[in-house]
């Protein structure tokens, strides 16, 4: 699949953005109710990467300006839930964000309900991809279970970098917490690509019939001009710099961003460490996402 | 009901304003279109489903007539040259100037020697309008392109059957049990042979396809025989010595109606052996087998004797034809096991397929319960059917050996009686129609006055040949010397070498129509574009003059020094008539016409085009040729509808058939109607006279059929005749090369002609093969048309470019896997000639030895408005750089031709090469490369939204 | 309108046959001219006359080349549009209701209005049947010529999709394939059609009828036709011997 940048950056920066939301709804319980610019930084933070992703999915609309009409499916199509749902998580979050910040008032009730609808935005992007059956690697219920843990790792990664800013300290209980979701998402991770090997569903065999007669072999192409298919689903990255990229990614989503909060703990240099943290982590989740694309082949590409 | 939130659709658009039923030509098919126009713009072709042709389907071609017709690399007025040749630098002038600048050069051409024009049409239908402009002009070098084209199938079948497969006859597809067909892509009846296909499946016939390449039509036939090119004859004699071997033949069907008992005289040395045994009166005689005397063919007919010895009145011997046949074809030299290697058929597959031959005409014979008369008076309560058909074309003609192996199919379909009757292979009117009752060649010219008859016709013997008095060819083409004697269709390919080299002689001014000739219609593309730009001592070009009618930027143009840019089709007068290639059916006689269904005026800014054929009739006005001015001088016609209306061949009959008499009531003969052409288009731009019921089959034999084609004007007598499975005039070539009579072909063709001039279909090696190292050039490459695209017009065409922008050459996968290729990797190719150097593809379904690729996709830089980096440019190739119109030299100093040695057909598919992987990085684009023409048409727009003024 | 119909009425649908198609490509131009000028935006082409021309199209006719076992390589053209899928993801993805399949007749379309250009249907879609128009943006794909089959402005007989009425050898079929009693359906229940890729769990209404089996071997003929079985001159006398008898018999 064509790896779009506008959707590489809008679900890596919601992604976050929405975990990081996710947490500051946890904030009554975990870290107190009191207003302070940590508590701002971290919801303009937050409310910037998830609508700024947001609004870049636009981007790669043939017509933004019908996008409105996209919240009308909720029905039937994740895509119509995931914008629904993102809406919601942005209105409820901002009231609950504005009653905290302008009003000294967190929400406990709010607070829940501002992490339950931006983890339901995470997992409806996620289902996006994994209701699509025409692609092996992303229709798993694996899929939506990765962003959302993506999602909260990058979530708390970025809350422990700002508390640092912020406090001065890594903190000790929100470091190791950040670590534990960042060992978890990238583990699981590594689960759904283990799983990227299987057989695939669809064949040139079975996409044209053929099969009980032989083996099946395009011989020429429909056009020999290029099209939108080809463009859009056609790119497949070769597997041997797949192998190549996932270590890449592991490495900065992961290792690093981990090595580099245990060196936070007790070093005085904590935001220096933890700011690189993010950034590997964010680095390490684009190229995650761009893989994500790149690693993935349409059934389509049977025909091609 | 539909649930409220439905969005509702609009059912029933308005389509168009107007629909105008014209003829398509987007190939050479001639099927009929609906032209529905919107807005003065062309808003959708569909077929016509009443034409006799297409019957309402439509190819991809014809569909994407929208985007020809306004295609951007569409001549916008006349030109003239400013550049150097080659350059496709031009100057827009008006049509007076260019008429006059065109007067200017041939008037005095006409003045002082006629033969310094040379005059060739290329995908014309209008030949016999033409042709008749080249006989008043009065040179002999005249043609269209039949002769690179297929003329070996049209002489074979002439020959052989008095008529040809081409579009000429078709098999019945309508009762047909087994269906053979032989080196067929697309062929000129591609619609036709598209809807029989479909229709033998619904039937549940058999298609045997035999050719080397497994795709298009070979792909959905129930067998493939993947046969080595050029082998052809041996496995069709093949299969007639199996089943003259096991006695599979019509004996009743051979001695009515083929010249098999005809007895041939056995007196080796004699300067009549091997002609036929003929009474006083010339009659053909056979030997009567129940009375044991020799008689007049016509009165013994079915008694006559097949075999054995006569003895005719003046002691000689003679034999039947049959006789002479089944001793040639009983030898073992063609038996299955004997051509199994060459043609890469195995033994049991021949000796299969010849069983099944038997099988379905045989014990699987059917009976049309329709009573008929033959010519000999003879009544027949039913016609017999013999339902095996048969159709063949470029694979089998574009060899040096295709007229002998196209003439090895016919005899095949006779010795089974499957011509002509129900099942079988049928003709379509004019034809079928015997050697006799065609023109036969002229050449005698002199200043100032037409030829003395038609350029081009049947030859009966060496006396026939255009030759002068030295034994030099008359024409520049060579056709009718010793180089092409029988050549039918003239040799286009070898008019520009042989005018730069002055063999026979040089010309002033070169005169061509719609042939592409410095780029896909040329063997040793590059050498020609040299000629094309050769000059003298003098610096002035060899070839002083070229004019040339192109309605598209195509390569040629360029070359050109005045260009009469023409009419897109859909905006001219053109008739398709029975006095030509018409678009008649196996039961009826049609022609055609097409109309400018837009104006040429309002499709495009400044357009100032006009009907070549129109430019024609003014030229001739111009120039005062008999038969386009009038007594006093001005001009006969005011254009081409008017000569359709209004010329008359003979009495009676003119270029269009129906609705004549100046009521339009009478069809076939009547004088001329000034209100035919709304007639036609009333019609839906066809006219259609069915065949009668009795007049179906047999109609070479068959009296009713004869009287109708009396009746309509296709012959002003009956022409019945007789098959001939043995060619005399082929032996009479022979004879001269044996040293009899006063034409004899010079000392060096003589071998040649002894060897290849056989009255019974004979094989021998195609000519590139037998010369070259077969070690150093083991494999055969050729192409096929690509249903999508016609040749090189395609390109221009947004949809279809999109199709086939490139084209790959296909490798073998044995041969993928010895060369270490993949798709995607370049190889070079190279001949005897050249080299070039293009990207592969792996393919299974192809005969081991055979590379192919798709034909015209390559593109020069610079034409047909296409970007210089256009695919076309940089991933197409043409394969004639890799043909040469000569042969390899023998070491006499001399060059054949590479043609058939007997019709000059160019010798396409005898190419001879070797393959070698291209290392390294994939080169840029494919080679040769040259450099890029200029115009005179720009690169068409970024973006193409056909249809956005229709669209909500 | 993203929810698919429960039922249809009918289910108008095309009957491909991979025996006869000969890979002309007259139904892909067919298409492309009938609906350029019709439903919808125009069908664009970038870089038309360019190095990288790019086009939409609704159907297209790919080749492919089988290898069996112990035969010839066989080629096979195959022409592919929308298959009009009784359970249509591209429907159930769409997020604005663009995409729609017909209660009345089955027809999956999109309403171009409302098309906000997402592609999510086209990923949807595991046939390709879905191409996003690079000048309008907005998804294009097989009507099954709505605008056609119940036009009051063409004659009866022409109320046929383009891409059938044009294909010279026959190997389109047009009809209610939910109707048992149709032709369509008849034609696929006599032919054994299939639907492609039928793990997708899509439910393509239309269908494709296989390429019967080729190059019967001599040894694969249940009774081979055997020539010297048919063959009589051997009796007496060779060739010229049969000659005799046979011409006998002709009188
Ligand atoms: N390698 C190889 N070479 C081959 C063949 C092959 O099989 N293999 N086939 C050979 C055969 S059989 C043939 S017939 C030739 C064909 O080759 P050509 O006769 O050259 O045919 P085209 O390429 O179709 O181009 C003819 C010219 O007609 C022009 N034209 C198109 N429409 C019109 C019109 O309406 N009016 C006018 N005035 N001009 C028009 C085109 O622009 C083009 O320049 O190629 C031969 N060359
Ligand atoms: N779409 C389309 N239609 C066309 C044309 C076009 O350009 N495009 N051109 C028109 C013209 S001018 C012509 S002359 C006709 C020609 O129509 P075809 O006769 O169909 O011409 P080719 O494409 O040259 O096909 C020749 C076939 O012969 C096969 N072949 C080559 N060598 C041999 C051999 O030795 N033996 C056998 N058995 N087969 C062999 C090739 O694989 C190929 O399939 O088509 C006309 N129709
Ligand atoms: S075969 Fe195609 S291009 Fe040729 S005349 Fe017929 S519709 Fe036109
Ligand atoms: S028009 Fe018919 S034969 Fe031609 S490609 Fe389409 S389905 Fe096949
Ligand atoms: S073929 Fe594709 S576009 Fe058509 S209905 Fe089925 S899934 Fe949708
Ligand atoms: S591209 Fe248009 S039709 Fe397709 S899913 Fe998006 S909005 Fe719906
Ligand atoms: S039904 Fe209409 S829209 Fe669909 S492929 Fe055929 S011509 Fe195109
Ligand atoms: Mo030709």
């Amino acid at each position: 699949m064509h790896p779009a940048y506008s959707v590489i950056f809008f679900t890596v920066s919601s992604g976050a953005g929405l975990g990081l939301l996710a947490f500051m709804g946890l904030g009554p319980f975990t870290f107190g109710g009191e207003t302070s610019d940590m508590i701002w930084a971290a919801f303009i933070l937050g409310f910037a990467m998830a609508v700024g992703g947001l609004i870049s999915s636009t981007f790669h609309l043939g017509h933004p300006e019908r996008a409105w009409r996209a919240m009308t499916q909720w029905r039937s199509s994740w895509l119509s839930r995931e914008g629904v749902i993102a809406v919601a998580a942005l209105i409820v979050a901002a009231i609950f964000a504005a009653l905290w910040l302008l009003l000294d008032l967190s929400s406990a009730l709010l607070g829940i309900v501002t992490t339950i609808l931006a983890m339901l935005t995470v997992w409806a992007t996620g289902m996006i991809y994994a209701q699509i059956k025409a692609v092996d690697l992303w229709h798993r219920w694996l899929t939506p279970v990765c962003y959302l843990l993506f999602s909260l790792a990058g979530g708390i990664t970025l809350f422990i970098f700002i508390h640092a800013v912020f406090t001065g300290k890594a903190g000790y209980e929100l470091s190791s917490m950040a670590m534990v979701m960042l060992l978890v998402a990238w583990a699981v991770k590594m689960f759904w690509w283990m799983g990227a090997d299987r057989a695939p569903t669809s064949t040139p065999e079975s996409a044209t019939g053929l099969g009980h007669l032989g083996k099946v072999r395009l011989l020429e192409k429909p056009h020999t001009g290029s099209n939108y298919l080809q463009r859009e689903m056609g790119f497949q990255i070769a597997r041997k710099h797949a192998r190549k990229l996932r270590l890449i990614a592991l490495v900065l989503g992961a290792v690093a961003p981990i090595l580099l909060i245990l060196l936070a703990i007790p070093a005085p240099l904590d935001v220096l460490w933890l700011g690189l943290a993010v950034i590997s982590h964010l680095a390490g989740m684009l190229v995650e996402r761009w893989l994500f694309f790149a690693e993935a082949r349409h059934a389509v590409m049977n025909y091609y | 009901m539909p649930p409220l939130d439905e969005p509702n659709v609009e059912r029933s658009p308005k389509v168009s304003d107007e629909i105008k039923c014209t003829t398509c030509y987007m190939c050479a098919c001639r099927c009929g279109i609906n032209v529905h126009v919107r807005d003065g713009l062309v808003r959708y072709i569909e077929g016509n489903k009443k034409h006799p042709v297409n019957k309402g389907v439509l190819c991809a071609k014809g569909s994407a007539g929208i985007m020809q017709h306004y295609s951007p690399a569409r001549l916008m007025t006349p030109l003239k040259r400013v550049g150097p040749r080659g350059s496709g630098e031009f100057e827009p002038i008006s049509w007076e100037e260019a008429l006059d600048t065109a007067v200017s050069w041939l008037k005095p051409i006409r003045e002082t020697d006629p033969k310094k024009l040379a005059f060739f049409t290329g995908r014309d239908q209008s030949q016999s309008f033409t042709g008749m402009w080249a006989q008043q002009f009065g040179t002999p070098n005249f043609a269209a392109h039949g002769g690179f084209c297929s003329v070996n199938m049209a002489a074979g079948g002439i020959y052989t059957m008095g008529g040809a497969f081409w579009e000429f006859g078709s098999p019945d597809w309508e009762r047909t049990k087994m269906f053979m067909i032989f080196g067929v892509a697309e062929d000129h009846d591609s619609n036709p042979i598209k809807m029989g296909l479909g229709r033998l499946k619904e039937r549940g016939a058999k298609v045997v396809a035999v050719n080397p390449v497994r795709t298009g039509y070979n792909a959905i036939a129930d067998e493939w025989v993947g046969i080595t090119p050029g082998t052809d004859g041996l496995f069709v004699l093949s299969l007639a010595h199996e089943l003259i071997r096991t006695g599979h033949v019509d004996l009743d069907y051979l001695l009515r109606y083929t010249n098999a008992p005809w007895l041939v005289i056995r007196d080796p040395g004699a300067a009549d052996d091997g002609l036929f045994a003929r009474d006083a009166e010339g009659n053909p005689l056979v030997l009567n087998r129940h009375a044991n005397e020799v008689q007049n063919a016509k009165t013994a007919r079915k008694n006559a004797a097949l075999k054995g010895e006569a003895t005719l009145a003046d002691g000689r011997k003679a034999v039947p034809v049959f006789h002479l046949m089944a001793e040639k074809y009983l030898d073992e030299q063609y038996s299955p096991d004997a051509v199994a290697e060459k043609t890469g058929i195995d033994a049991a597959t021949i000796r299969r397929l010849a069983a099944e031959l038997a099988d379905v005409a045989f014990n699987q014979s059917i009976e049309v319960a329709q009573p008929w008369t033959d010519v000999y008076g003879e009544r027949h309560e039913t016609m017999i059917g013999r339902p095996v058909s048969m159709h063949a074309m470029r694979g089998i003609s574009a060899h040096s050996n295709g007229f002998q192996t196209c003439r090895a199919i016919h005899v095949l379909q006779l010795l089974i009686g499957s011509v002509e009757c129900p099942g079988g292979f049928r003709f379509k009117p004019p034809y079928p129609k015997p050697v006799e009752a065609h023109p036969k060649p002229h050449g005698n010219y002199k200043p100032n006055s037409p030829l003395d008859g038609p350029h081009l016709g049947y030859v009966r013997g060496p006396e026939d040949l255009l030759l002068n008095d030295d034994g030099s060819p008359k024409r520049i083409d060579k056709a009718y010397s010793w180089d092409a004697p029988m050549s039918a269709h003239g040799l286009m390919h070898m008019v520009i070498s042989n005018a730069t080299a002055g063999d026979p002689y040089r010309i002033d001014t070169l005169f061509m129509y719609m042939a592409n000739m410095s780029w896909n219609s040329s063997m040793n593309t590059r050498g020609v574009m040299d000629m094309l730009e050769q000059r003298d001592e003098s610096g002035e070009y060899v070839i002083p003059h070229i004019i040339y009618s192109d309605a598209y930027s195509s390569e040629m143009v360029a070359y050109a020094d005045l260009v009469l840019p023409d009419t897109t089709y859909l905006e001219r007068h053109d008739c398709i008539s029975l006095l030509d290639r018409p678009i008649c059916e196996a039961d009826a006689a049609a022609d055609a016409i097409r109309w400018p269904v837009v104006d040429p005026k309002t499709q495009g800014v400044n357009r100032d085009v006009k009907g070549f054929q129109s430019a024609l009739v003014e030229l001739g006005a111009k120039l005062a040729l008999p038969g386009f001015v009038n007594d006093d001088g001005t001009a006969k016609y005011a254009d081409y509808a008017d000569y359709m209306v209004n010329h008359e061949r003979k009495p009676g009959i003119g270029p269009l058939a129906g609705w004549r008499g100046k009521d339009g009531e009478s069809h076939g003969r009547g004088e001329p109607n000034p209100n035919q052409i709304e007639k036609y288009i009333e019609n839906g731009g066809f006219w259609i006279e069915h065949i009668p019921e009795e007049a179906m089959y047999y109609k070479f034999a068959n009296q009713a059929y004869q009287d109708w084609a009396v009746g309509l004007g296709l012959f002003d007598s009956p022409q019945p005749y007789t098959m001939q499975l043995y060619v005399e005039t082929v032996q009479k070539f022979h004879l001269a090369a044996e040293g009899h009579g006063d034409r004899q072909p010079p000392e060096h063709m003589r071998q040649r002609v002894l060897d290849t001039f056989d009255p019974l279909p004979a094989w021998y090696a195609p000519f590139e093969e037998a010369m070259v190292d077969q070690t150093e050039y083991p494999l055969h490459a050729i192409t096929q048309r690509p249903a999508a695209m016609y040749h090189s017009w395609g390109s221009q065409n947004a949809w279809l470019r999109q199709i086939h922008g490139r084209n790959p050459l296909y490798v073998p996968g044995e041969l993928c896997d010895q060369h270490g290729l993949e798709d995607g990797d370049w190889a070079h190719v190279s001949s005897y000639h050249g080299r070039i150097t293009v990207p592969v593809a792996r393919m299974d379904a192809v005969n081991g030895k055979t590379l192919w690729t798709w034909n015209a996709i390559g593109k020069r830089a610079g034409a047909w408005a296409l970007n210089e980096n256009a695919p076309e440019v940089t991933k197409g190739f043409l394969l004639n750089h890799l043909i040469h119109e000569l042969l390899p030299p023998k070491g006499d100093g001399l060059r054949w031709t590479n043609s058939d040695p007997i019709t000059g057909q160019a010798a396409w598919y005898d190419l001879r090469v070797k393959l070698e992987k291209a290392d390294g990085p994939p080169p840029e684009m494919t080679k040769p490369s040259f450099e890029a023409q200029k115009g005179p048409a720009k690169q068409g727009p970024d973006t193409v939204t056909y249809g956005e003024e229709w669209a909500k | 309108m993203t929810q698919l119909p429960e039922t249809t009425e009918r289910k108008l649908g095309l009957v491909i046959d991979l025996d006869t198609c000969v890979g002309c490509h007259a139904c892909v131009i067919s298409c492309k001219e009938w609906n350029t000028g019709g439903y919808g935006a125009p069908l664009a082409d970038t870089d038309a006359y360019g190095s990288d021309p790019s086009g939409t199209f609704l159907n297209r006719v790919h080749t492919f080349e089988v290898k069996p076992a112990d035969k010839p390589a066989m080629v096979t053209h195959f022409p592919k549009s929308c298959l009009h899928c009784e359970d249509a993801p591209c429907v159930t993805v769409c997020p604005t209701g663009a995409s729609f399949k017909r209660s009345e007749d089955g027809i999956v379309l999109v309403h171009e209005d409302h098309c906000i250009g997402c592609g999510l249907c086209a990923w949807a879609c595991p046939y390709g049947a879905r191409e996003m128009d690079a000048v309008e943006k907005v998804m294009k794909k097989c009507t099954l010529c709505v605008d056609r089959i119940y036009n009051e402005n063409i004659p009866e007989e022409d109320r046929v999709p383009s891409c059938v009425r044009t294909c010279p050898a026959g190997a389109r079929h047009f009809g209610d394939i939910g109707d048992p009693d149709s032709d369509v359906s008849k034609l696929v229940a006599e032919r054994g059609g299939f639907d492609l890729m039928p793990e997708q769990g899509t439910k393509p209404v239309n269908k494709y009828l296989p390429p019967r089996p080729k190059q019967q071997m001599s040894d694969d003929l249940d009774e081979p036709v055997n020539l010297a079985a048919l063959a009589e001159p051997t009796a007496n006398g060779g060739f010229l011997g049969w000659l005799d008898n046979a011409l006998e018999r002709l009188g």
